[in-house]
């Protein structure tokens, strides 16, 4: 690299950082004015003229949040569901993604793209069949019958990007331990499944993140009494208006904890996908 | 499915499938073994596809049955068998000033999204390359945490955020000379309302966008660059003639991918607007929603969404071959 290239960078290092700033305050501003609102006493977050510093601190939105509709119920019903959904999609997605991406047979391309495909298919197009389906299996407002339906996204999700993550894996690995004597299930369960840990893990956090995300089925297929967390967050606008304080609230205990999940896996999972979808 | 299934990596029999590699004559073994098939890697697959086919093929089949059929509220109480009614309700949809009005609309939001989440998300990524370590730590915190922040959590702080009497965002430009906002409602029109749903959606999409796209800038060999630049190329013919090029099939996933996701927007604007998307706000997918939902024709309301379905496929045609490729390289 030329010297009068390394000077002239470091002249305009500091337009750089300032442009840096601008993009972090507002990318950033969206979240830090939720968690702004929802610690400020709620006659100040009706204030016309708001402070944009944190003024004084307050717990008392929280209190409302709990109090306006059950809250650990709908929690307790998201888990649930998102967890048994990463299961079963865990364990179904691994078979399928170790037959694509370890075992030559006529029609692998065929089901490989049909599960690229099938990703494809928007979710809202599928809501009126869906709602039809579970009603025939006297599945609607049954946590069952959200489980069964989330696993149409879950599922082709998990295969490809654990596919990703296999095809990272070198085979001359597998090949090595056979060779030393181990049979094709010991291989992969000593060599592949250590290495493939991680990007379980990753996977199944980020996986559960998606099905606990999920707003449009659970609000379509679960009865007010039976609501998930997202939808409860809709109990903060009545006919009397918007309670926006306690709403942000509401809105930080649901984001915290699934943003902090995915601080931990995101670096892992952007490498999965691109894996996954550029590498042939 | 699940108890079962756990165990069937460990009972898979040994070797049968040898790798092609080695030696010449095992990799023409495992050819012919190839040809045949083979019945572990479609009994591993077996689960997951059964699965699929019950909650996803049922219901895609289903869709496209009952967008050829009467199904209102008396066939959903099964008061009436369901028949048959041919293009009908194509015929209706397409016949509809409004449903074209929707798609343009569609189109045109999807696009904004899809532009502005691409150039802004490029930008920053390169932005990325350029700042200090401390500002790039701080950048990728705040995309982290507005990547990771549910959907809908998101749209509720946007509302918060463009609230007409509260809303900070009125109170900032009214503090601009001679500007008055306060109590400006951005819903009260589609356009403005859209533009801000626009916003949201671009600020959810832009990190992934951000991500992936440094991942890949770390890809592109220094040397090409400086050796642009010594030719005399300046920063955006570098840019257009040697980073682009290398980015190219990351970015092809890219848009594609924003496509789906950005056609697909729902959530969004149903929470805006309360549950209650006005006309002006309607898309494809809230106007077939509307149409099953809150008109109780499903079969109108999957016609729809089929012609969503097909539009998108139409737009994502290219991507599609790109897919054919990587099964054939596999």
């Amino acid at each position: 690299m030329s010297t009068a290239a390394v000077s002239g960078r470091r002249g305009s290092r500091l337009g750089w950082n300032l442009l840096g700033l601008l993009v972090f305050v507002t990318a950033g501003f969206p979240v830090y004015w939720m968690l702004n609102t929802a610690f400020k006493p709620a006659k100040d977050a009706i204030d016309p003229d708001p402070s944009l510093l944190p003024t004084s601190v307050t717990f008392s939105n929280f209190s409302r949040a709990l109090d306006i509709a059950d809250f650990w119920g709908p929690v307790g019903r998201s888990l649930v569901v998102s967890l048994t959904v990463v299961v079963i999609g865990i364990v179904v997605g691994m078979l399928a993604a170790l037959a694509i991406s370890r075992f030559a047979f006529r029609g692998r391309k065929v089901v490989i793209v049909g599960i690229l495909a099938v990703q494809m298919v928007p979710l809202v197009a599928m809501i009126i069949p869906v709602f039809l389906l579970l009603n025939d299996l006297g599945q609607y407002d049954r946590l069952t019958g959200l489980i069964i339906t989330y696993l149409t996204f879950i599922l082709p999700f998990t295969v490809w990007t654990l596919r990703g993550f296999i095809v990272n894996i070198p085979r001359e690995l597998e090949e090595a331990a056979m060779v030393d004597g181990c049979s094709r299930t010991t291989a992969f369960l000593r060599v592949v499944f250590p290495l493939l840990a991680p990007g379980m893990v990753a996977t199944s956090v980020y996986g559960f993140i998606q099905a606990w995300n999920e707003y449009l089925y659970a609000l379509m297929l679960m009865s007010q009494q039976n609501q998930t967390a997202t939808v409860w967050l809709g109990n903060f606008t009545t006919k009397h208006g918007t309670e926006y304080a306690p709403m942000m609230a509401g809105s930080t205990m649901m984001a915290v904890p699934i943003v902090v999940l995915f601080l931990l896996v995101q670096r892992k999972m952007a490498a999965g996908l691109t894996a996954g979808a550029v590498k042939g | 499915m699940s108890a079962a299934d756990t165990t069937t990596p460990t009972k898979v029999p040994p070797p049968r499938q040898v790798p092609p590699a080695p030696p010449a004559a095992a990799g023409r073994a495992s050819g012919t073994k190839r040809s045949g098939g083979g019945a572990v890697p479609w009994a591993l697959l077996a689960p997951c596809l059964l699965i699929l086919a019950v909650v996803l093929g049922y219901p895609l089949v289903r869709l496209v049955t009952l967008s050829f059929q009467k199904f209102g509220q008396s066939q959903l109480w099964g008061f009436q068998p369901a028949e048959s009614v041919g293009f009908d309700n194509f015929a209706k949809v397409l016949g509809d000033g409004e449903f074209w009005t929707v798609v343009v609309r569609t189109v045109v939001f999807a696009a904004a999204c899809v532009v502005f989440t691409m150039v802004i998300g490029m930008l920053i990524a390169l932005l990325l390359q350029r700042v200090s370590g401390w500002v790039k730590t701080l950048i990728n915190i705040a995309l982290v945490a507005s990547w990771g922040m549910p959907i809908i959590v998101a749209t509720t702080v946007f509302k918060w955020l463009f609230d007409s009497d509260y809303g900070i965002f009125n109170a900032l430009l009214s503090k601009l000379p001679g500007v008055d906002m306060i109590g400006h409602n951005w819903f009260a029109s589609g356009p403005e309302g859209l533009a801000v749903i626009t916003l949201l959606v671009v600020w959810g999409a832009v990190p992934f966008v951000v991500i992936t796209l440094s991942a890949g800038l770390t890809q592109v060999p220094k040397e090409l660059e400086e050796a642009a630049r010594l030719d005399g190329a300046g920063a955006w013919g570098v840019f257009r003639y040697v980073t682009l090029p290398i980015l190219k099939p990351i970015v092809v996933m890219l848009t594609t991918l924003s496509v789906i996701w950005d056609m697909g927007v729902f959530p969004q604007v149903f929470v805006m607007r309360g549950g209650h998307p006005e006309a002006e706000f309607q898309l494809l997918t809230t106007y077939s929603y509307d149409r099953a939902f809150v008109v109780n024709d499903y079969a109108q309301g999957s016609a729809i969404a089929l012609l969503t379905v097909l539009l998108l496929l139409g737009v994502i045609g290219v991507y599609m071959r790109q897919m054919l490729k990587i099964g054939e390289v596999e």
